[in-house]
């Protein structure tokens, strides 16, 4: 019976001596294998969440060659379909930005009786089938609407629509960046002599630019994805309103699978550079931040 | 096995013990309130008793496209023919489906105009959609079975009065300048229309009668010429009891079976039964094997970007694209 020389373990200085049961089953390989464990169960669940799904629209677009993919995504309906989702999901992520931010500030900064019960309710969108909210906002903004608004057909119904279900994201991806400013500097500045406005401008927006933009990049991904909410109100006319998920529910109808899958890849694709740039930015603004 | 099924899992428990077995039933949407009258009554049939049915609706095409897809189904009932070629396509259908005394139909019924109620603008004929200031609602053509079914109802309209084919895609193409909204199902498109807009919707008669059933308030206008629409019915090859599926089948066949189906809206297939209701009986009746039948009709109308259907949206949608 020979003693293994030198390779008797300390105790394991990250507290794993539990493993350690025995000194020959020396702590560093379930040690290696326990930091390993967290990193492998990520990309476990987002391989078959995310990437699995991905590769396979990915794989169903281009399988019959990379031309058969270029005229699915030039073919006229799908062009007018992409101009006119890209369009209206920018103009929802500028505007609910701004929207965002004065809800979120109002909550933050203000006390009014039914804050609470006002707060829950941002998130009313998110728990809606979105079907419902495309019923509801046909009947609230068509032409039976109570308030005299119809927009249905237009391009202006398809941002109310985007606008109802991406308001939470851009609320609740501000609100806690928002709460978590040191007012302090806010009033040393202030009592240096800057006015409101140069407060806001240099001191409180550079703090929150972070949650601004994921809440515009979080708004504007969902909106070029978005089908149940817009469908009713948009009144789905080719060329007119019809958005790229219609256009890409109509094509995987027809039968044309590789067709809806080439115009989906438009779709993810652009969610995925808007996303990254976002990230970009957003860490650029918190490297500034650094004391 | 039949009972695991992913969409809207509705059970129906039948009294007593008897044979039994489960039936997994698969339809388009449409028939839902019928089939709650036909299960309970087949349940006290001597064949229903003791069988149990999970059901799913939804839009025909994706109903079909699941049931290739691997969707357990016993029964499957579509809107179009076009969609039980879908299955019968992936083998899950026997080829010979429509070899039957009804060729593989279960239901009749035709394309009718849904209007305001009283029918304040008059529409009475398939001229009066193309009307200046008339407002048309159909569904997408290309997601949805009903709209087909329109649309050659419109198109055949023209053809069986004695225009030219080229005549009667100008008539196409005029109409869908008039239509309004194309929400991407039939179902879509009824709340579009009771939701205040279009003057004038095009349906399926059942659906447009069953909507007046419930208090909405709609007059349904039979036009004087105008599509059979055909729904056909199938037992699968793999049913899991295929002896309760196919008792099903014929007791939908039967006449108490088209008693029902008629009661319900729906234009019975068997003469003799649909000589008892008093459905309104257009000048013109014609089926879709006047126009080719559905695989040619629909590789020729219905191919997204290619077909005439998709060359008249882009004639209209490039002229007006900018709007």
């Amino acid at each position: 019976m020979t003693l293994v020389e030198g390779h008797l373990p300390a105790e394991p200085p990250d507290g794993l001596s539990v493993l350690s049961h025995s000194r020959a089953t020396a702590g560093r390989v379930p040690r290696l294998a326990l930091r390993a464990l967290g990193p492998s169960l990520v990309v476990t669940y987002l391989s078959l969440l995310v990437l699995l799904p991905l590769a396979a629209v990915l794989d169903n677009a281009f399988q019959h060659g990379f031309s058969s993919f270029w005229q699915a995504v030039t073919q006229p309906e799908a062009v007018a379909a992409l101009k006119l989702t890209f369009l209206c999901s920018l103009a929802v992520a500028i505007f609910n930005t701004l929207a965002g931010l004065v809800i979120a500030w109002v909550l933050v900064r203000d006390d009014f009786w039914g804050k609470e019960f006002v707060s829950a309710i941002i998130d009313l969108p998110f728990a809606l089938p979105t079907i419902v909210a495309g019923l509801t906002l046909l009947a609230l903004y068509g032409p039976d609407s109570p308030f005299g608004i119809d927009v249905a057909g237009t391009k202006i119904g398809i941002i109310f629509a985007l606008a109802f279900v991406t308001l939470p994201f851009c609320v609740r991806s501000v609100q806690p960046v928002l709460a978590e400013i040191d007012r302090e500097t806010e009033e040393a500045a202030s009592s240096l002599g800057a006015g409101r406005l140069r407060v806001l401008m240099k001191i409180v927006l550079p703090s929150i630019a972070p949650g601004l933009l994921s809440g515009a990049g979080l708004a504007f991904a969902r909106a070029l994805g978005e089908f149940g909410s817009v469908v009713l109100i948009s009144d789905n006319l080719p060329f007119k309103t019809e958005v790229a998920s219609s256009w890409i529910f109509s094509l995987s109808q027809s039968d044309e699978l590789s067709s809806a899958a080439s115009v989906s890849v438009v779709l993810i694709a652009s969610a995925l550079v808007v996303l990254i740039v976002i990230r970009y930015l957003v860490s650029r603004f918190t490297v500034q931040d650094a004391p | 096995m039949a009972t695991a099924v992913t969409t809207l899992l509705v059970g129906v428990p039948a009294s007593g013990a008897a044979t039994g077995g489960s039936v997994s039933l698969v339809a388009y949407s449409t028939p839902k309130p019928a089939y709650a009258a036909l299960l309970t009554a087949f349940a006290a049939t001597k064949a229903g008793k003791g069988v149990t049915f999970s059901q799913s609706y939804g839009p025909s095409g994706t109903q079909a496209t699941a049931v290739a897809g691997g969707l357990p189904a016993d029964v499957v009932n579509f809107s179009l023919s076009l969609d039980m070629n879908k299955v019968v396509k992936a083998g899950l259908v026997s080829s010979s489906w429509a070899k039957g005394p009804t060729k593989g139909m279960v239901t009749n019924s035709i394309v009718s105009f849904v209007v305001r109620k009283g029918n304040p603008k008059h529409i009475t004929t398939w001229t009066g959609l193309v009307k200046s200031g008339v407002q048309v609602i159909t569904p997408n053509p290309f997601s949805s079975g009903s709209a087909k079914w329109n649309l050659m109802a419109a198109y055949g309209s023209q053809i069986v009065q004695g225009k030219t084919p080229a005549q009667a895609t100008s008539f196409l193409s005029k109409m869908l300048a008039n239509t309004v909204a194309q929400p991407s199902s039939a179902s879509t498109a009824l709340q579009t229309f009771l939701s205040g807009q279009g003057d004038v919707l095009l349906d399926y008669e059942d659906d447009a009668l069953y909507a007046k059933s419930q208090g909405e308030p709609v007059t349904v206008i039979t036009p004087p010429q105008t599509i059979l629409i055909q729904n056909p019915i199938a037992v699968t090859t793999h049913a899991a009891n295929p002896t309760a599926a196919k008792a099903f089948v014929a007791y939908l066949l039967s006449p108490a079976g088209q008693k029902i189906w008629g009661q319900q809206g729906y234009r019975p297939v068997l003469p003799k039964v649909a000589a008892q209701f008093n459905f309104p009986k257009p000048k013109t009746l014609f089926s879709i094997q006047k126009l080719g039948g559905w695989t040619k009709v629909n590789k020729s109308f219905f191919t997204p970007t290619k077909g005439k259907v998709a060359q008249i949206e882009q004639k209209l949608g490039v002229s007006t694209a900018s709007g």
